[in-house]
This record gives C-alpha cells, structure tokens and sequence, in this order.
C-alpha cells in the first residue's frame, strides 16, 4: 500500500468533500481516502498493483479540481 | 464536454459579474418600460449562472451525493419552466455570489495554517563528493547527506551541524523569538531560521518526517478532526438535503403550488447550520497555531472547554526543573569573600547542589577565579573539606561539621531546619572553624506560575492538584506557595496514572499537564492531555494540546481559547437553525419567496463566517 497525498486548490464547500470522497473511494485499489476540507488535502492508500497515485490524481482533475501536487509516499 | 466543464469551473466567477450586470440591465429595462429586453436579460443571465450550478450538482449526482446545488438546479429550473426569469436569475445570481464570498471569508479563516504551511523549506543545497553543492528537493535529502545552509537561509532538514557555527531563529519550531547561538554537534530543526553563519548539517530526519513537517500535519489534520456536534450535524446533512427534496415533492402535491414546491426547495438549503460549527474551530485552532498553542481538533476544543480540574506535574512543570540557590543566611562580616571561597572549592565538582552554588555567585559578579587551592579533600555523603589562600574552607553538612568539630547554635539550627522544612536541601559554609552562611538550595518555582493559576480559577478552573515522584515536604512547600489545594508526592509514573482516575472517577474533567516524556501514560488518561516542551516527538504526539514555548501564558490562552470557541459554535448554530424558523414562518405568511429568500440564506452563512473570524483575533486578557 502506498500513500498518495495531493494539494489542490482551495476547497470551499462541504459537498466538494463529499464528491472526492466518493469518487475516490470508488476506484479500484483505493482504501482510506481522507479529504482534508481546511488544507485543502486528499490523501488515499491505494494498492500500486492495480492504480497509480497519477491516475487518482486525474480522477479528481476530472471532477473539476486542480491538483497543484502530487506526492507519493511508500510504506516503510 | 470534459473541456467545457473544465472552462466553466474555471471562468464561474465571470459568469456570476456578467450575470449580476445582465440583472441590472434588466431591471433598468423593466423601469424605462422595455420588456423584451428585461426578459432577454433575465433568461440570459439564468442560463449563464445555471450552467455551473447544473454542472455541480450533476458531478456530485454521479457520486451518488445529492448536493445543494442539486436542490438550487431543480428550483432553477423549475421557476424558468413557468416563466419566472426573474426569480431564477437572481437565486442562482446570490447563490454563485455567495459561494464565492464564503470561499474569500473562509480562505481568512483558514489563513494561520497557510502562513505556517508556507513556512516550510522546499528546497536543500546538498553537499557532493566534490565539494560542489546541488539544489534539490526537500523530499529527495537522504538521511546522512549533508546539506549547506548559510546567512539567512532556512534549515531545509532536521540534523546535527557537523561543521560551522551561527544564530538560528527557532520561532518556527519551538515559538520563542529570541537567536540561539548553536555550534558543531547541536541538533538543528527543518523550519528553523539560520540568521548569522555558515553551518554544514548531517541529516538525521528529511521531508515528511522532520519535527517542523509533523507539526504542520498535526494542525492540519487537527482543523478537520471533527467534534461530536460536528459529525452529528454532518449526518444530518446527508439526510437533510434530501429529505427537503421529498418534503418539496409532497408539498408540491399537496397544495398544488409549483411555486410553493420550488420556494421550499430553495430555502431548504443547509448552508448556515453545515458551515457554522467546522468554521468556527478551524478560525479556533487556527488562532492557538499563531500563538504557540497546538490544539488537536474540534473535540480537543469542545472537551477542553469543559474541564474543571487541572493537574500539574511539579518538576520541570511548575518548577524550572533544575535546582538554584533560594535562601541564604549570612552570619559572615564579610560575605563576598566568603562566597569567593565557597565557590572556589565548589567550582571543581560536579554535584547539582555544587553547581547551583556555582551560579548563584557567578550571578553575583563576585570573582574567584584567582583564589588558590592548596587542598581539597571531598568526603562522600558529607561535603567538601579545603584550603583556600591559607584559610581552612569546609562547605558541605551538619555531619562534616560535626567531623570538624564545628556546632551549630540555636538560631543556626533553627535556620537550618526551617528551609529544610520549606523542601530545600542545604549547604553550610565555616570558614576557621566559625560558622559563616546556610544557603538553601531548591528547584525554583518558575515565576509566573503563581499568577497563572489564579488567573486560570478565575476562568473557570475549580481544582488544582499537584502528582509528583518529589517527597512530601518539598512538594507541600511548593503547593502552599501556588495555592494549589490538593498534592500527592512520592508517586511513580503509574501512580500518578491512578491518581488521574480517582479525580475523574469524582466526576471532574481532567487535564493533566506534564512535561510530555515520563508522564506520556497520565498525558494519556487525563481528559485532555497537555504537554509542555515544544518540538520533541514524544509530546507532540501523545497530547491533545500542545504548548509550544511551554509557558503558562499559552496555557490560559488556550482554555480561554477553547471556552471561546465553544462558545462562538453555539452561536452559530443558534444563528442557523434561527435563519430555518424565520424562513419558514416568512414562507407560511407569504412574505418570503425564491429571490429574497436565497438572499436570507447566503447572508445567513457570511453572518456565521463573520462570526467565526472574530475567533481569529481573540487575546486572553
């Protein structure tokens, strides 16, 4: 299990939360994804035999929200 | 249709200036008597603004979340199906407008945790083999590379200087402003400032896991850890938005009001009630991260605010943790010289008591330096026996004066007696055979403790209780001097734990302050947990607050702090769920529709944002 943790753009709303949420936690792969509403955050454990932390990244581009970095932290 | 999205999301706040100025145009067409172009007017300004809204709530529909811009679209639509541009240019006006004044208001609550995240080093200039430095990424550093940092340049790593000396400013890491001066084989913190000098750094901890980079994670994963209150109103969201969806849908079948039907809709938003509670802690704790005091999220708040019992661990907490010369008792004619002499003989050992000694006469500017030493003799369990500049020095207890056949009168021995009651230890000084000074030595109260604590009661503290492993007449001493009404002394760690369970097991809130690494199990315990000592993992991670420059200043702003919050939460809860009652009774008599009721509910959300900044700028006075 890897971490990926993204920095977007400011989030304002409480439902922004709840559709990266949900949309993540939807991929296949992917446990644990934790939104940050006040940082701004998202991260996600996912399994880096089925996704890469660059395809999260693109799922939440796709719900309308730039991700400004993208880091990947292996399990030690 | 991916791209079109991307641009409208991108361009909404055009969108919401284009389509207030369309309403403008439209109502001055409606005035100078020209309809057509007011209708234009308001059917352009409803589709541009709608665009975005739709987007949203289909986005969120795909997610199998009915968001609020889901219940705004289906009342948009609905008023444009029958006709009423108006009404639906201006809800979806007010409603993009809003979204956009919370997103300003709410980036200021947000903006001490900004500030601190900014903070962060991003880049090391890592030493190669050839002497040479390469510029690169915090995240890339590996432990043992060594990085070079000069004259105003951040420490990029957490590490010990291997060469080189300067003036760090620490203030990132452990809240004090003041330069400390470190040299070769000093542990730096990534964060810290390096104001004056060239220092070469081997890294021991880089990137995500140096002191700095936790403390930014504690606090940014603290400003979303939720309260009780908060997950409940959460829940409550998740069914609320649409259960107005369903009540709409009946009252619409009811009354046979499509107008009605989509006026509920619209006023059934949850703005207020959803944002109140989170934006006030996040405005709190974002507050206690500015002034040195870290506090781990909504429910550390909400407990805090409620604890009635403090519990203090003595040495190190409301002690300095270390002893110094607190009484002196002079019979001595000549007392400088006396104290030259002591702190000649003294000055060559290692014993804390010795040491403290050492210092008090340093304090003093009495010189010593230049006395000699024919003969030292150190007699364990007893004291120190000498000759300095041909006069015979004994500086230790009762029992090598008695050895030296030295007495004590009465007021000597009462003197004697009475700071051993008062906890200290004590040293006699007889200088030819006559007895010359009693110096108390204790661990000192820190100063401002005494104030704190009284401060403290009269916000709302009702018991203070002092555990400490210290004996029984020391810690009675320092208790009576505090006011602190209840001590238990000579306790292990474990006892202290059980301590911490009997006050609780009475019904009182408990947060124990301990110094964050042996008393980490009643940190742990107590009901809220608050360690003193910035910047070491132990404390950072197993309290719910920490204090970072460890003073009592920081410990009454925090409990001011959190009653402060707590309190700011209900008011805006209260404000919410008022703006629902004043919503509904205007709807019932006829006074509230789609427009101004929109109006209502986006001002009612900036109202509670407001109030939550004022959080921003509280001091405890």
């Amino acid at each position: 299990m890897a971490k990926a943790i993204m920095q977007l753009d400011g989030l304002s709303c409480p439902s922004c939360m709840q559709k990266i949420q949900g949309a993540l936690a939807q991929q296949k792969g992917v446990s644990d994804v934790k939104v940050l509403f006040n940082a701004s955050k998202v991260k996600a454990n996912f399994d880096e035999q089925v996704t890469t932390a660059d395809a999260l990244a693109e799922v939440v581009d796709r719900l309308g929200y730039s991700v400004l970095s993208l880091k990947v932290k292996q399990p030690q | 249709m991916m791209k079109f999205e991307r641009y409208i999301q991108q361009h909404t706040n055009q969108l919401t200036l284009a389509t207030g100025l369309l309403i403008i145009l439209g109502f001055i067409s409606q005035f100078s008597g020209i309809g057509i172009l007011k209708t234009i007017s308001f059917i352009v300004a409803s589709l541009l603004a709608a665009t975005p809204i739709v987007i949203r709530a289909y986005e969120a529909l795909r997610v199998k979340v009915i968001s609020i811009e889901l219940l705004v679209s289906i009342a948009v639509i609905g008023a444009f199906v029958i006709g009423e541009f108006d009404e639906s240019a201006i809800v979806t006006f007010l409603f993009l407008f809003g979204s956009f004044l919370e997103e300003k208001t709410l980036a200021k609550t947000r903006h001490s945790i900004k500030a601190l995240t900014e903070m962060a080093p991003t880049t090391a200039a890592v030493l190669q083999a050839d002497g040479t430095t390469v510029e690169t990424d915090v995240d890339d550093v590996e432990v043992g590379d060594h990085v070079l940092v000069k004259t105003g340049a951040q420490v990029p790593v957490d590490g010990v200087i291997a060469s080189g000396d300067g003036y760090l400013n620490e203030s990132s890491v452990t809240g004090e402003a003041k330069l400390v001066h470190k040299g070769a084989a000093a542990e730096v913190f990534s964060g810290t400032i390096l104001d004056n000098g060239t220092l070469q750094i081997e890294a021991t901890k880089v990137g995500d896991d140096t002191t700095f980079a936790k403390i930014i994670e504690l606090v940014e994963e603290a400003q979303d850890t939720k309260s009780t209150a908060e997950k409940f109103i959460d829940r409550f969201a998740t069914y609320y938005t649409p259960a107005v969806l369903v009540i709409a849908l009946i009252v619409g079948l009811i009354s046979r009001d499509f107008k009605l039907a989509i006026t509920v809709l619209v006023l059934g938003c949850p703005g207020a009630l959803v944002i109140g509670a989170p934006v006030s802690n996040v405005a709190g704790i974002g507050n206690g991260a500015k002034n040195g005091v870290l506090i781990k999220g909504g429910e550390v708040v909400d407990t805090f605010a409620k604890v009635d019992t403090l519990v203090f661990d003595k040495t190190g907490t409301l002690t300095e943790g270390k002893t110094a010369v607190t009484a002196v008792e002079n019979e001595a004619a000549d007392p400088q010289r006396v104290l030259a002499l002591v702190a000649k003989v003294e000055s060559a050992s290692d014993h804390p008591l010795a040491r403290a000694v050492v210092a008090y006469v340093d304090q003093q500017q009495i010189a010593f330096q230049q006395l000699t030493v024919t003969a030292s003799n150190t007699i364990k369990g007893q004291g120190i026996a000498a000759i300095v500049d041909q006069q015979h020095v004994l500086v230790g207890n009762e029992k090598l004066l008695a050895a030296h056949h030295v007495t004590l009168n009465d007021t000597q021995k009462a003197t004697l007696h009475q700071q051993q009651q008062a906890g200290s230890s004590t040293v006699i000084v007889a200088v030819e055979q006559q007895v010359q000074l009693i110096m108390g030595i204790a661990d000192v109260i820190r100063p401002e403790v005494k104030g704190a604590l009284a401060a403290l009661k009269r916000q709302g503290i009702q018991h203070l209780v002092m555990l400490t492993g210290d004996n029984a007449l020391t810690a009675q001493d320092v208790a009576d001097q505090l006011g602190i009404e209840e001590v238990h002394a000579n306790l292990l760690p474990e006892e202290k734990v059980e301590q911490v369970k009997a006050l609780q097991a009475q019904g009182r809130k408990v947060a124990f302050i301990g110094d964050g690494i042996n008393d980490s199990p009643s940190i742990a315990t107590a009901d809220i947990g608050i360690a003193m000592g910035g910047g070491t993992d132990v404390a950072v991670e197993t309290s719910d607050i920490v204090l970072m420059r460890s003073s009592f200043g920081e410990l009454r702003h925090a409990y001011g702090l959190a009653k402060k919050t707590v309190a700011n939460l209900r008011e805006n809860i209260i404000l919410a769920i008022g703006t629902v009652v004043f919503l509904l009774i205007g709807l019932v008599f006829g006074y509230i529709y789609m427009a101004s009721g929109m109006f209502v509910h986006e001002a009612s959300i900036l109202v509670v944002i407001f109030n939550a900044m004022r959080l921003i700028r509280f001091h405890t006075k």
